[in-house]
């Protein structure tokens, strides 16, 4: 009866054998890797959006503030998006006749809200809150990175539990003044005094305080 | 089962009492025995469709990584400067039920009106809410509701229906409205009612005429008042001042108008705090009644007596008042009613008698609404003679814009409408082809009507009658005002747009008759306007309206107290009176009917969360039932089907074992009329009585409601609306109804759960409830882990003394058969900070419910269904025991079933208790339940992966499990209502009782942005905030001030369980009662 198996499958299934276990051990890399990728977490895409605002010219050229359109960023959980009326309150006088402003100026027409593509996306079971974390001195770049420098706005981070937890455990590193909060570029001189510092006068509770889970999930 | 310690029994079921053996089995098993099965063979082949269906999805889910969808966002254009986006906004305004209106203040969240709260400043309520105010914003988003003007049936246009009517009214016009005729339910608006007095009386249809009718109105009362004074006048009462009230059949701690002021009241005086209460000045309560409800259930002595025979009582006990002219009124009568009252009763009615004549002018005596005219004459006489008028009763002019008897009315329209004197008919609210008396047709005379107009919320059974039906706006949605119980005016406002183009009664009358269309908003407003004119008040109009709207009443609008005496000749007009009521039956068996405790008249049968409540002392949900008493139903020969154990195929008496009870069916025979409905048998109903409660089996009600239950209207004769004799029943032989009961669920068994004793014992044992029950283990914890007071007792200083020589010697029974379990705990607590080191920076949430005033009024348990989120399941899933009520109120009955006036009730609120030492949370293999720093379980619901071990392992038996996708995520209406702060739970996933941490973190952010410390007055539980008693306190017990740590420190506090060592944080005041001792020594003496 000749063999069923040729010889070369011996070193074949050696291989294989062996090699399961980098199949293994890749595989869960790779799952890793592809968890924390912008494919999964939309991190660093822009999206198309009815007008292609660009925040670099607003905030970055311009200097306007941040509080001026996310009016409620201090008080509510929701920073707010601007109303239509805020955009003409400008627009009304300069670029008028823009294309690019157009639908701008037809939700002020007839009424109807403008279709932003939401950019900060959070799962539902999650809450977050901007007015404590810009109360406690966390700014806004903390987490939306360089807006002043993004024609179209998108995601800084991933976004993840992960990412959120990494604050939430050592919160130290991302404090900064209270005047500094809406500052884009600011970078502190001594980080580790300076947080200790901050943590102190921003009353800010301890790590196993902040890492329950009802803090952000109910 | 064993007694306890002190020869008390408490039980919840009979089969509990008699304790049979398939009790105790059903005692040890987590969820009710089908509760993991899906046994509805009919849908077989669609579990498998969707089985596949669900493969497949699963496959696609996979391939969504991203692990939020993508969203759009649609900012306002122009916002409105009130509204800062993710803050909810307060509203005031005012529910009316049966015309009288409770002030409530609604959040609304980016204009969705979300949930209901009592408006603090309003008198009925002072920030309370009862069940049907929680549920009605269920009502306002019903998809069920009717959606277009109708023309028998067929969808038409406003102005198409608006042209007709107006073309047929003026038409009307010309005869000066004869032939008109208009069916209201009960008015209390004053902008109707000058509306009203525009159109009919000075106006143009001065021969039309104006009907009202509620079905479960409060004609008796009025009628009552005009027989004593000869004028309609409204009562109502002051519970504050009174020491011990009589209650004739009146459920006051859970229906009518004022109740919740009523419950707040009486509980002030029921409240005892031992540092501040004076014992003798707790007030005692006496009820007579037939069916067991909440009052009579809390009430400190009950006397069962069949409704008729109460106004027997009333006489014999005015008699031993002295009240003149007692005798007159049931001279005439003595041959011909039976006048016995029974040995136990005349010895009650002498020992109430003699305590309230002691207690003259700081007593109360209130009879009923469904108990008749006369014996209402009776009890203001009474009460003149107990001198309690002024002080502990009020009387003022009717809140109504005009008293009438609502019987008489209908049954003038519907001879009206027999003589075909109805040109058209305008029915604005209500359902009299349903729930009119049976015996006057109006259904089958609705066809002589000409032109009949029908608006209304649903399309409904009168509806579906009427030529032209409109649909009405909800309360949420309308701008009107109305008067409650006390008079005070408030001005309904709306909180969101018609859903469903509904119109106001306002809107249509001015819209028919008057030329040019007026909103709702100019028709109310203008109305104030000029009673602000003409009562010249200062300021300037726009401030008036602004406040009256901000703070929910208009100032001022309360109706001044009348002094009032019965006419001389009150008695002999009693004596006339009675002579109109139906005469005597020698059949004894006697029916009484009763508006349903949760869907009232059959209103709000389309209300999920209503159908789907226990019912407080039934805990019969989606049905209703034949009540009687044991005895009588040994008598008749029915009760738990016999054959049940043949008919489910499992053992059991089924007396609400595994949700459902199949009992059997009997057909009532009434003034030749036959129904058909399911027997339930309950300790502490009168003997020789059925009740009936309304509002069940609607035709067109809606989804929710349609076929649900028997119509008992189908009985009610328009001459004995509310009780009557002659009554005959037949057991169906092999005729079986399974009722879904959750008496038996989540039975935490012979453990003492409920503890209970007189003011007299607390005040010799202050420490009562730390005395252990047969059977229970002495509480072997030494160390508390939660701060503030602890349920302690005599075990607890020999285990501290024990502690303090042998300091390893913590627990005597391991809390579960993992060993690392006690050192895991050890280390936590010491993170946690132990209770003698320094205050540490964390909240610690605790909850305090005192047993002594809660009532069993349910209003808690809507209150969270509507906060959290909850979803209804339906029959079938309440009979596996799958309701999903995150707080459920157990009741237990204590005494002698077979005597029905020697059963009362005790409720209890159970919810997670948020154990220090949670069992749920060691078993969890996914950390989906753990602690946080300030001591609440938290549940993740995206952690969690459903195996149930929790619940399993918790022996309060709170969690409820999404066994199905309970939550409705595609009707859309609904989404509107949710709560955007919690999450709306999928399929799979545990839940259970957060105590409302949406709303502690919302306090938590707020004050740390102020910078200060969440004080009570900051955070209130959903339970808390609705609790009419206030017998629920929720806060922080680090904190020495809080209220919930000065109510731990009562004496009658103790933990559910406490032998278990959950350490919860929730614990109990125990139930104090304040019977009269001479009663009871003769109650003691008989047994």
């Amino acid at each position: 009866m000749p063999q069923i198996f040729h010889r070369s499958f011996n070193t074949i299934s050696k291989v294989t054998i062996f090699g399961a276990v980098f199949m293994v051990a890749g595989l869960c890399w790779f799952a890793a890797v592809f968890y924390r990728s912008s494919y999964v977490t939309e991190s660093h895409l822009a999206f198309v959006q009815p007008v292609p605002f660009s925040h670099a010219h607003h905030v970055g050229q311009l200097g306007i503030d941040c509080r001026y359109c996310h009016t409620s960023v201090e008080t509510s959980s929701f920073a707010g998006i601007p109303p239509t009326k805020t955009c003409m309150n400008c627009h009304q006088q300069i670029w008028t006749g823009s294309d690019m402003l157009e639908p701008v100026r037809e939700s002020f027409r007839t009424g109807k809200s403008i279709p932003w593509e939401r950019v900060h996306n959070l799962p539902g079971f999650v809450y977050f809150d901007h007015s404590i974390h810009v109360a406690k001195g966390v700014g806004c770049a903390s987490c939306h990175g360089r807006i002043d420098e993004m024609p179209l706005t998108y995601q800084e981070n991933t976004l993840l539990m992960e990412w959120c937890l990494e604050c939430h455990r050592n919160p130290e590193n991302h404090l900064r003044p209270k005047s500094k909060i809406f500052d884009m570029a600011w970078q502190p001189d001594d980080r580790e005094s300076l947080g200790q510092q901050l943590m102190r006068e921003n009353k800010i509770r301890t790590p196993h305080e902040m890492t329950s889970c009802s803090t952000c999930h109910r | 089962m064993s007694v306890d310690s002190k020869g008390r029994r408490y039980w919840r079921s009979l089969e509990e009492y008699l304790d049979a053996p398939e009790f105790q089995e059903m005692l040890y098993r987590e969820f009710p025995e089908q509760a993991s099965e899906w046994t509805n063979p009919l849908s077989r082949r669609r579990f498998l469709t969707l089985m596949g269906a669900s493969l497949a999805l699963m496959g696609l889910n996979g391939c969504s990584t991203q692990p939020a969808p993508r969203e759009k966002i649609m900012p306002y254009v122009r916002q409105p400067d009130a509204i800062v986006p993710g803050k909810p906004l307060y509203f005031a305004t005012a529910m009316p039920l049966g015309g009288v209106v409770t002030g409530v203040l609604v959040e609304s969240h980016e204009g969705r009106p979300t949930k209901i709260e009592g408006n603090p400043g309003h008198p009925s309520s002072l920030g309370s809410s009862d069940l049907l105010m929680q549920a009605s914003i269920l009502g306002l988003y019903d998809p069920d509701r009717s959606q277009s003007v109708t023309y028998r049936g067929q969808a038409r246009g406003w102005n198409e229906m608006l042209s007709e009517v107006r073309r047929a009214l003026s038409e009307l016009k010309k005869r000066s409205g004869e032939g008109l005729y208009i069916l209201t339910e009960s008015v209390t608006s004053p902008t109707l009612a000058a509306q009203w007095n525009e159109l009919l009386v000075e106006g143009q249809f001065p021969k039309a005429k104006w009907f009202q009718y509620e079905p479960a109105g409060r004609s008796n009362v009025l009628e009552g008042a005009k027989l004593a004074f000869e004028e309609y006048a409204a009562t109502h009462y002051d519970f504050s001042k009174a020491d011990v009230v009589l209650s004739l059949d009146a459920d006051f701690l859970l229906s009518g108008p004022g109740t919740l002021r009523y419950t707040r009241d009486f509980a002030a005086r029921r409240r005892v705090r031992i540092k501040e209460t004076k014992l003798e000045e707790v007030n005692r309560l006496y009820v007579v009644e037939c069916g067991l409800s909440n009052t009579g259930g809390v009430a400190d002595h009950r006397l069962a007596l069949r409704a008729s025979e109460i106004e027997w009582f009333a006489q014999e006990l005015a008699v031993e008042l002295n009240v003149s002219d007692a005798r007159k009124p049931v001279e005439p009568h003595l041959s011909k009613r039976d006048p016995h009252l029974t040995e136990q009763a005349r010895r009650w009615l002498k020992v109430v008698a003699k305590d309230l004549s002691e207690h003259a002018g700081k007593c109360l005596v209130l009879a009923g609404d469904t108990q008749p005219a006369t014996l209402h004459a009776l009890v203001h006489a009474i009460n003149r003679t107990l001198k309690n008028v002024g002080r502990t009763i009020h009387y003022t002019a009717p809140i109504e814009a005009k008293p009438v008897d609502h019987h008489r009315q209908i049954e003038e329209l519907v001879e009206a409408m027999v003589d075909r004197k109805v040109d058209t008919l305008l029915v604005l609210g209500g359902n009299p082809v349903y729930n009119a008396p049976v015996d006057l047709k109006f259904a089958e005379h609705l066809k002589n009507v000409g032109r009949s107009v029908h608006l209304g919320l649903y399309q409904d059974e009168t509806a579906a009658l009427c030529q032209w039906h409109i649909p009405e706006a909800h309360y949420l949605e309308s701008w009107s005002d109305g008067r409650a119980h006390d008079g005070t005016a408030s001005i309904i406002q709306p909180l969101i747009e018609p859903l469903y183009s509904g119109r106001t009664v306002h809107e249509l009358l001015a819209a028919l008759t008057d030329a040019r269309y007026q909103s709702g908003l100019e028709i109310v407003r203008e109305h104030w306007r000029t009673r602000w004119v003409h009562e010249t008040r200062s300021g300037s109009f726009d401030e008036f309206w602004r406040s009256a709207l901000q703070e929910g009443v208009v100032p001022g609008t309360a109706f001044a107290h009348r002094n009032l005496s019965p006419k001389t000749g009150w008695a002999e007009r009693l004596a006339n009176w009675q002579l109109r009521l139906p005469s005597e039956s020698n059949n004894k068996l006697e029916i009484g009917f009763r508006p349903d405790p949760t869907l009232f008249d059959g209103r709000f049968a389309n209300n999920g969360w209503l159908q789907e409540l226990p019912k407080p002392v039934t805990k019969i949900t989606w049905d209703n039932a034949a009540i009687v008493s044991p005895k009588t139903a040994e008598r008749l020969g029915i009760g738990y089907a016999q054959s049940a154990r043949e008919v489910s195929g499992r053992p059991g008496p089924n007396g609400g074992e595994h949700g459902q009870a199949i009992v059997d069916v009997i057909e009532i025979t009434y003034r030749g009329r036959t129904l058909k409905a399911p027997i339930w048998i309950q300790p502490g109903h009168a003997d020789d009585a059925v009740t009936v409660h309304l509002g069940h089996g609607r035709k067109r009600g809606g989804r929710v409601a349609n076929g649900v239950g028997f119509d008992a209207y189908a009985l009610r004769n328009n001459e004995a609306p509310w009780f009557d004799r002659g009554v005959e029943v037949r057991k169906i032989p092999n005729a079986t109804h399974t009722l879904a009961c959750t008496q038996m669920h989540h039975n935490m068994e012979e453990r003492a759960p409920i503890r209970t004793r007189s003011l007299a014992y607390f005040k010799d044992h202050p420490y009562f409830a730390d005395e252990l029950g047969e059977g229970e283990i002495e509480k072997p914890e030494v160390l508390a882990l939660i701060p503030g007071p602890q349920p302690r007792g005599r075990a607890e200083k020999l285990l501290e003394e024990e502690a303090r020589k042998d300091p390893d010697k913590k627990r005597l029974i391991p809390l579960t058969l993992y060993s690392g379990a006690d050192k895991q705990f050890e280390e936590e607590s010491k993170q946690l900070g132990e209770p003698d080191e320094e205050p540490t920076q964390s909240y610690q949430w605790g909850m305090a419910i005192d047993l002594t005033t809660c009532t069993g009024c349910s209003a808690c348990v809507v209150a969270c269904q509507s906060e959290n989120n909850i979803p209804v399941v339906g029959k079938e899933e309440v009979m596996r025991g799958r309701e999903m009520h995150w707080l459920r109120i157990d009741r237990y009955f204590e005494g002698e079933p077979f005597d029905p006036s020697r059963v009362s009730a005790h409720f209890q609120p159970v919810m997670c208790m948020h154990c220090e030492k949670a069992p749920c949370e060691l078993v969890c293999p996914v950390g989906a339940t753990v602690h946080s720093h300030d001591g609440l379980n938290d549940m993740i619901y995206n952690r969690c992966v459903g195996t149930r071990y929790c619940s399993n392992n918790c022996p309060y038996k709170v969690r409820r499990f999404n066994f199905l996708q309970f939550a409705d995520f595609s009707t859309g209406s609904l989404k509107l209502m949710r709560n955007p702060e919690v999450t709306v739970r999928s399929r799979g996933v545990m839940e259970k009782c957060s105590y409302c941490v949406q709303r502690i973190r919302a306090a938590d952010i707020e004050t740390r942005i102020e910078d200060r410390r969440i004080a009570d007055r900051d955070l209130l539980t959903a339970c808390q905030a609705a609790c009419p008693a206030q017998a629920i306190v929720f806060g922080d017990l680090s904190n020495q001030n809080s209220a919930v740590y000065k109510t731990k420190e009562e004496p009658t506090n103790y933990a559910l369980l406490a032998s278990l060592n959950t350490q919860p944080r929730t614990t109990y005041l125990a139930a104090l009662r304040n019977p009269n001792p001479e009663l009871e020594a003769a109650t003691e003496k008989k047994s």
